[in-house]
Parts: C-alpha cells; sequence; structure tokens
C-alpha cells in the first residue's frame, strides 16, 4: 500500500478538482493524532457515507473518544468519498485512507463500521474496495485488517454477513476494548485469521457469521441458522452497558458545513413507550438516564471545547426524561443570553411538551414545533400503540401556536397493518384541523408542514411477522393526501415508496440477499440513500440475476412459528413478547408505558446479573410484582 | 421588570473596540472555503470566550469581517480580519486567547486595535502578493522565457466561470525567485471587480493549473 507521503502528493493534484475539499483532508478541531509506530492495535473507523453526515454521529463519536483513550490504541476515522473524489482517488490509484494520518485502510488491524442505517450496505462494499481489500471475508487473511461492524442494522447482520469478520450487536462501549484486547492476543500467538475469529466469537455480543450455517427450507425459509463449532454460541445476545458512562465532550469540529453542526448529549437511552413499529424503541431496552448535573457539565464543558453555537438534548422520547422540567429550567438559567440554541427532539403530544419548550424559547432553534402521531385514526394508534387522542392533540397544537409558533410539523407514516383509505384521509383531516386552529390564534401566518414516511416492518418489532403494505396501495394512499392536502398553509412531504421497499428488503433479508447486494454494487449502486444515486432498476436486475424473489422478503406476511433470519440475535426482548405484542395490535389493545407496569419483555431477566449489581433506580423498569425469583 | 428600569433615561450603549487580528491559513487550513472560514472564526472567537458585540435583529451574529477571500487551496500568513468587542481584555490577551482556541492551521500572528470608524478592509484592497512553488516547472531558461513573453504581451484574453476577461492589466507584477524547488512571485490587482488568481497566471504561462502550491505573502492597502 502507498505510504501516507505518497497519498498526501497525490492529494495534493486532486484535492482542488473536487467539490467541498476540506471533507477530505482532516485536521479539525479535537482530532487525535497519535504516534503511528507506539500503537499497539491500530483501528479505522469507518461511517460508510459522506464526511457531512458521517461526522455528527454521536456513535462513531464515543467509539472514537473511548479508543483513542487506551494508550496502546490508536483510532482514525474515514468516510466515504462523494463520487468526484472517488473518481479522481481511482484516477490517481489513492487507496480509501484514514483522514488523520493518511495511512491507507489496509495499514490498520482493525476497520469498524457503523451501519446505523441498511442503505449503506453498496458503500460498505465500495468502501472496502476503494481501500482494496477482497469483499468477501473468506476471501482475506492473516494480513488484511479485520473488518468488523456494528450499529443499529447490525441487529439483522445476515444481508452482509459475507463480507464482514465480526459483528457487534448491542453497545459498543464496553465491548470494543474486548475485541481490542482479543485482537492483541491473538497477534501474540501468531496464529491464523480462523484462530482470531473463533476467538472473538467467544465474546458475548460478537458475531462471527463465518462460524455459522444457515439451512433453508425448500420454500426459501430459514430452517436453522447452525454454529459449525464449539466457540460460536447458537444465541448472540445484545451488549448493554448498565449505566451510561459520561458523554463525550471533545467533539469534533470540521471545518466545512456539515449536517448538524451542534454538540449532541446523549440524556437517555432506551424508549418505555412501546410503540410497535419502533425498531429502536424495541432493541435498546432497558432505559437509562444521565443525572441532570452530568448533562448540564457535558454541556458546558463540549461548548468550551468546540464554540458551537448548537445543543442537542437527545433521546428517544424527550419528555420521559424523569427530570425534564430540571434540565429544561436550569439549561435556561445556565444559557440563556449567549446566542445558543438548544433543541429537545421527540416530545411527547401534550401542553407539557409546550411549556418545556416555552422554558427553553431564548434558546430555541430556528423552525417549527415538531410532533408526530404517527397515525390520525383511533384504530391505527391502538394498531401502532401510539396513542393520542386527537382532542389532545389539537389541544396541543392550539397551545403551541399560541406560544409563538406559526409552524407545526407533523410526522406520519402510512402503510401501517390493517390500514385502510380511511385511515390516510383521517391524516389529512387531522392535517386540516390543526392549520385551522393555527388559523384562530395566528391567522394566516400559520403553517402545517406535514411528513409522511412508509411504514417498513422492522426486525426484532411486533412488526416483524407482516408484509409490507402492497406498492399500489402505497401509491394510492400518497395519491389520497397529495390531492387533499391543497392548502397554501400546508405543505406535504413524503417519502419515496421505492427507496422504503430497498430499505425493507435489505433489513428483511436473510444471508442469500447479500449476493443481491454484491451485484447491485457491480450494477453500479452506491449512495443508496440519496436520491441523485438511488437506481432502483440496479436492484431489479441483482434479484433477476441472483434468482431471487424481492417480494419474498419485503410482501410477505411470515408465520408467527417460521424461523427468521435474525432470530438467532437476541435484542433482549423474547420473540413471545414481540408475538404477544403482535396479537395485541392485531385486537387493537393498548399496552401502557412500562415505567409503570412491567409486562415481561425479556430485559430484566436476560440482564438479571447486570441489573443486580446496579443502583435501583439505575434503569426505569418498575419493580416486578408478584413472582419473587425471575427464572432466566 | 421593575419601575426603575422602565425610565425614560437613555439607553447606555456599550463602547466597542475594533480589533484587527492578522493570522495565518496554513497547511491543514487551506482547502477550507471562504464561507466555511467565517463559521471557523465564529467558533474560534466563541471558545476564546471574547466578548463578541453581536449583530442586532432575528439571528444575531457575532460583528467581524474578514479583509480578502483567499483562494481556495492558497496558505497565507498575512489574511486580515477584524472583530467587534465590547470592553475586551488587553490585546497581548486576546491574542493569547485567541491562538488557544484556534483550530490547527489557524495562526495567530498579530492583534492592534483600530478606530471604529475606519473603512472596510473589503473595499480598501488594491492588490495581494503571492509565491507560488511550481510542482512540475519548466526549465528555468523556458520559464523566463514564457514570463518575458507574457509581461509582453498587450492582453491575455482568458474565461473565468463562462465569463471572457484580460488577465494582463490584473498582473501587476511576476517574476522566477532564484533557488529550488522554482518559484513565481506575484502581484496581481485585487480591486472590487478586478481581482487576478494565481492559477489564472499559470495557465496563461502555460503550466497545469493544480501544479502550484500558493502562498500569499502580501495584502496591499492604500498608504
Amino acid at each position: 500500500m502507498l505510504h501516507p507521503r505518497e497519498i498526501e502528493d497525490r492529494l495534493e493534484r486532486i484535492l482542488l478538482t473536487v467539490q467541498k475539499p476540506g471533507r477530505y483532508t482532516g485536521g479539525e478541531l479535537n482530532q487525535v493524532v497519535k504516534d503511528w509506530e507506539g500503537a499497539s492495535t491500530r483501528v479505522a473507523l469507518v461511517f460508510p457515507d459522506l464526511y457531512d453526515i458521517g461526522v455528527p454521529n454521536l456513535g462513531l463519536a464515543i467509539l472514537y473518544d473511548l479508543l483513542n483513550k487506551r494508550d496502546d490504541v490508536l483510532a482514525e476515522r474515514a468516510y466515504c468519498p462523494w463520487t468526484d473524489m472517488e473518481t479522481a482517488m481511482r484516477a490517481a490509484g489513492i487507496p480509501l485512507y484514514s483522514l488523520e494520518s493518511k495511512h491507507a485502510l489496509a495499514d490498520f488491524d482493525i476497520i469498524g463500521y457503523t451501519l446505523p442505517y441498511e442503505t449503506l450496505y453498496t458503500n460498505l462494499l465500495n468502501s472496502l474496495d476503494l481501500a482494496g481489500l477482497p469483499l468477501f471475508s473468506a476471501e482475506r487473511g492473516a494480513a488484511h485488517p479485520l473488518v468488523i461492524a456494528g450499529g443499529h442494522a447490525a441487529f439483522n447482520p445476515e444481508p452482509v454477513a459475507p463480507f464482514v469478520d465480526a459483528f457487534v450487536i448491542g453497545e459498543g462501549e464496553e465491548v470494543m476494548g474486548e475485541i481490542v484486547d482479543a485482537h492483541q492476543a491473538w497477534k501474540h500467538s501468531g496464529g491464523e485469521r480462523a484462530a482470531l475469529l473463533r476467538r472473538l466469537a467467544q465474546i458475548d455480543g460478537v458475531y462471527v457469521p463465518a462460524l455459522y450455517d444457515v439451512r433453508y427450507h425448500p420454500d426459501g425459509t430459514v430452517a436453522a441458522v447452525v454454529p459449525l463449532c464449539a466457540e460460536a454460541p447458537a444465541v448472540i445476545t445484545k451488549r448493554l452497558v448498565g449505566l451510561l458512562p459520561p458523554p463525550v465532550t471533545n467533539f469534533l469540529v470540521p471545518n466545512v458545513d456539515v449536517v448538524h453542526n451542534r454538540v449532541a448529549v446523549e440524556i437517555m437511552r432506551g424508549c418505555t413507550r412501546g410503540c410497535r413499529f419502533c425498531h429502536a424503541g424495541m432493541i435498546s431496552r432497558p432505559v437509562r438516564e444521565r443525572p441532570v448535573d452530568q448533562v448540564l457539565d457535558a454541556i458546558e464543558a463540549s461548548l468550551a471545547a468546540t464554540g458551537y453555537e448548537e445543543v442537542g438534548l437527545l433521546s428517544l422520547s424527550s419528555s420521559d426524561y424523569t427530570n425534564i422540567v430540571d434540565l429544561v429550567q436550569k439549561v435556561s438559567q445556565r444559557f440563556n443570553g449567549k446566542n445558543l440554541s438548544v433543541s429537545l427532539p421527540s416530545l411527547r403530544i401534550d401542553s407539557f411538551s409546550v411549556s418545556l419548550m416555552d422554558e427553553l424559547k431564548e434558546l430555541r432553534p430556528g423552525g417549527g414545533f415538531t410532533l408526530a402521531p404517527e397515525a390520525a385514526s383511533e384504530r391505527m394508534r391502538r394498531t401502532i400503540n401510539k396513542f393520542v387522542t386527537t382532542e389532545q392533540l389539537l389541544d396541543t397544537a392550539r397551545d403551541i401556536y399560541a406560544h409563538g409558533w406559526t409552524t407545526i410539523k407533523l410526522y406520519f407514516m402510512i402503510g401501517h397493518p390493517l390500514e385502510t383509505l380511511e385511515d390516510v384521509q383521517a391524516i389529512a383531516d387531522l392535517c386540516k384541523a390543526v392549520l385551522a386552529e393555527g388559523r384562530k390564534v395566528v391567522g394566516r401566518k400559520a403553517k402545517v408542514n406535514a411528513g409522511v414516511s412508509t411504514f417498513i416492518p422492522k426486525p426484532h418489532t411486533p412488526f416483524q411477522w407482516v408484509s409490507c403494505d402492497s406498492m399500489d396501495a402505497i401509491a394510492e394512499k400518497l395519491a389520497l393526501l397529495k390531492s387533499t392536502l391543497r392548502d397554501p398553509g400546508i405543505k406535504l412531504t413524503w417519502s419515496e415508496p421505492n427507496v422504503t421497499l430497498l430499505e425493507a428488503w435489505l433489513s428483511r433479508g436473510d444471508r442469500r440477499m447479500s449476493a443481491v447486494i454484491h451485484r447491485a454494487w457491480q450494477n453500479g449502486t452506491k449512495f443508496d440513500a440519496w436520491q441523485e444515486h438511488f437506481d432502483i432498476d440496479a436492484w431489479y436486475r441483482a434479484f433477476e440475476a441472483e434468482a431471487l424473489d424481492p417480494n419474498f422478503y419485503s410482501h410477505r406476511a411470515r408465520g408467527l412459528e417460521e424461523v427468521l433470519p435474525w432470530d438467532h440475535i437476541n435484542s433482549g426482548v423474547r420473540k413471545s413478547y414481540l408475538k404477544q405484542d403482535y396479537q395485541w395490535s392485531q385486537d387493537l389493545r393498548f399496552r401502557e408505558d412500562c415505567r409503570e407496569q412491567c409486562f415481561a419483555c425479556g430485559i430484566l431477566p436476560g440482564f438479571n446479573d447486570m441489573r443486580a449489581g446496579l443502583p435501583d433506580d439505575a434503569w426505569k423498569c418498575p419493580p416486578v410484582k408478584g413472582k419473587k425469583r425471575i427464572p432466566a | 421588570m421593575n419601575e426603575s428600569s422602565q425610565t425614560s433615561a437613555p439607553v447606555e450603549t456599550i463602547a466597542l473596540t475594533r480589533v484587527r487580528i492578522t493570522f495565518g491559513k496554513l497547511e491543514t487550513m487551506r482547502y477550507v472555503g471562504n464561507l466555511d472560514m467565517h463559521t471557523v472564526w465564529e467558533r474560534t472567537l466563541r471558545r476564546a470566550a471574547l466578548p463578541l458585540a453581536y449583530t442586532k435583529g432575528f439571528n444575531p451574529r457575532p460583528r467581524f469581517q474578514i479583509a480578502a477571500s483567499l483562494p481556495m487551496g492558497a496558505t497565507s500568513r498575512c489574511e486580515i480580519i477584524d472583530v467587534w468587542l465590547e470592553q475586551p481584555p488587553a490585546l497581548e490577551e486576546i491574542q493569547a486567547r485567541l491562538q488557544r482556541s484556534a483550530p490547527p492551521g489557524l495562526l495567530v500572528v498579530a492583534v492592534e486595535e483600530v478606530p471604529l470608524q475606519s473603512p472596510a478592509m473589503q473595499t480598501q484592497l488594491l492588490a495581494a502578493e503571492f509565491e507560488v512553488t511550481l510542482l512540475d516547472a519548466p526549465p528555468a531558461g523556458e520559464l523566463d522565457r514564457r514570463i518575458t513573453e507574457l509581461r509582453a504581451a498587450e492582453t491575455l484574453p482568458r474565461q473565468w466561470r463562462g465569463k471572457a476577461y484580460d488577465l494582463r492589466p490584473l498582473v501587476e507584477e511576476i517574476e522566477r525567485l532564484a533557488g529550488e524547488p522554482p518559484r513565481l512571485f506575484l502581484r496581481l490587482s485585487a480591486r472590487e471587480g478586478a481581482t487576478g488568481r494565481p492559477e489564472e497566471v499559470l495557465s496563461a504561462l502555460g503550466l497545469d493549473q493544480l501544479s502550484g502550491r500558493v502562498q500569499r505573502t502580501k495584502l496591499i492597502f492604500p498608504l
């Protein structure tokens, strides 16, 4: 591989020919540059999308910080170059390199990919190729870097299983260090690559796909996923950290504009609401909160370290954070008058949320007030388990307009299980009703922005068995919304149904799907989440070439007894619980917030030992009534 | 709010101080565009915790002006930014805080106070001087011949972003500097609407636009 000096010399000749060259140079404030020779393990952390998207990613920032805190480890970063840069790099013979030291990725010991969403899969392949590495794990040897991946998409690793040596299932904070240790021990032992893989398979939460054989029934459904050696556990249970460690504060500050130019502080992980469509809500249990003072100190320290003007307080459901009032009051006391803006996303639909935002009014980011009802009819709200009455929503809207906001953003999904055109009509009616409330309060200035996405039944959720809504039905539902919501006060945006379809294939696929991904990449697909690169025909051709039926993955209800391609990955929530919750959705039965009452999703017995070593209130699971002993 | 704060006494305005900072944009910053440099400065000023004056209005921004945009890819040690501060600390303290807060590649060369009513730097700039290191230069004799030819030319018609213009009057001086690697000295007009670009001069010399490492060495203002 080229030496960093050669890479730099070649870069100098191409950087002025590409858009936004500052993406490709590194040198940002707070980047960590360590002595290459002095590190025992060198890790390249890759976010396989454009720099602009990757830099603000909190997951990668956490791993970068934590790996670089180890004296014996060096962690650097890489992102996918935009196509102009990729073309220039390939023409100049420049491999994918790390931004810090300009080392070729192939020179690292470990390449760690974060896969927060599935439309990055072709970029995963493209970046391995640009790095000059064999795409398939089986073709890589002891001299190649170990390729690992984690993130929310990794909860169904099968579609990319042949390309990745090991997956981290769940939270990376602790397991990352264990992987580095195992790699070091293997390196000292001078063993074969297969020995490294067997070593990794023994780490809790690490899945090594090469050590499993997937068997299929004649109809294409999975018969079994069979471990091939003693080191490979039959079920891989996700990792989680019992207590959230203090948050990262020394964020990288890019010199060029990126999608979120802000400090991000995760105030809470997990969610107790139990919305049935929500992948994150199911896989990130249990709820753990950071103390108010820790959050405040982190905001202060990161603002001083970065000079950012914006703070995002992240969680899946801000209103549910136990001490939210206290937090919001203290944030406004400390930071009012400092020309800052503070965003508090994912608020519940009630007047309480309006009062929270009002408390932050001097720190208000520009733009509207966002609510995510997701559905508009009572039947749908019960189906998806996101229950808010229309009356409550209109009261909240009135309150929002009365407090000075002129725009309300409403997020909905169409294509929910059991959904009919009447349910979609209800979305249109609701948007109009909200606008009517706004006009009563602020007149013609009132605006409603309605964002409509299409539901995908995600693995590890109670809807994992259902089929996607048919493309015809989606088209009909979108047409209904477009024709009904023609008011100049309402702006309707929607996600492209074909993009959603691709996400459905990729998220619900089995291991055979990897051949389709490989073929689609050969057909030229990459940056699938980007409209200008999205090419559905290339995907259809790939399915055809691999003799697989796309509808088998997206438009087929799966039997409750079927072995799902991701069944050997344990999110901590039991399949029996998901089945029950699915049944409840069919019965339009609402399940309450599980902060109030434990519904035995499986987290507590699954992580009993961890919980036992923690303070009682470390997790927001209520005390379990009845049985004293929880059977494991 | 109590009664006493609502008297009709004139609102006390805080006296502003205008501080001129000479700064360097070095290797790691050279691919950062001018728009992004504003953000880089804004964050540097915030980290330095200096008492910034903000513009009025719905979206207040810190008050500062960068004198001259620098071509993408060029380095410099002579860039200028004026910053408005409210009751700032001593100049040495400002300089120390800024240098501590600056990202890699942003060098604080000097800090001085200038009169509040000084004209905007952008409107005053006359010319800029550059040193261009040539990465694949022709032999010295050939280079000299091309320079002589360029000097002798009446006009140098060129296109910039689809617009025809004459480069010749924008080239005030051009020389080959002694030593290795070969370097050019350029003095180019930098008046509003009449700004010469170093890479355009390279093209006029028959060199690849990307084959020069450009450093701006001086900004020239009226005496």
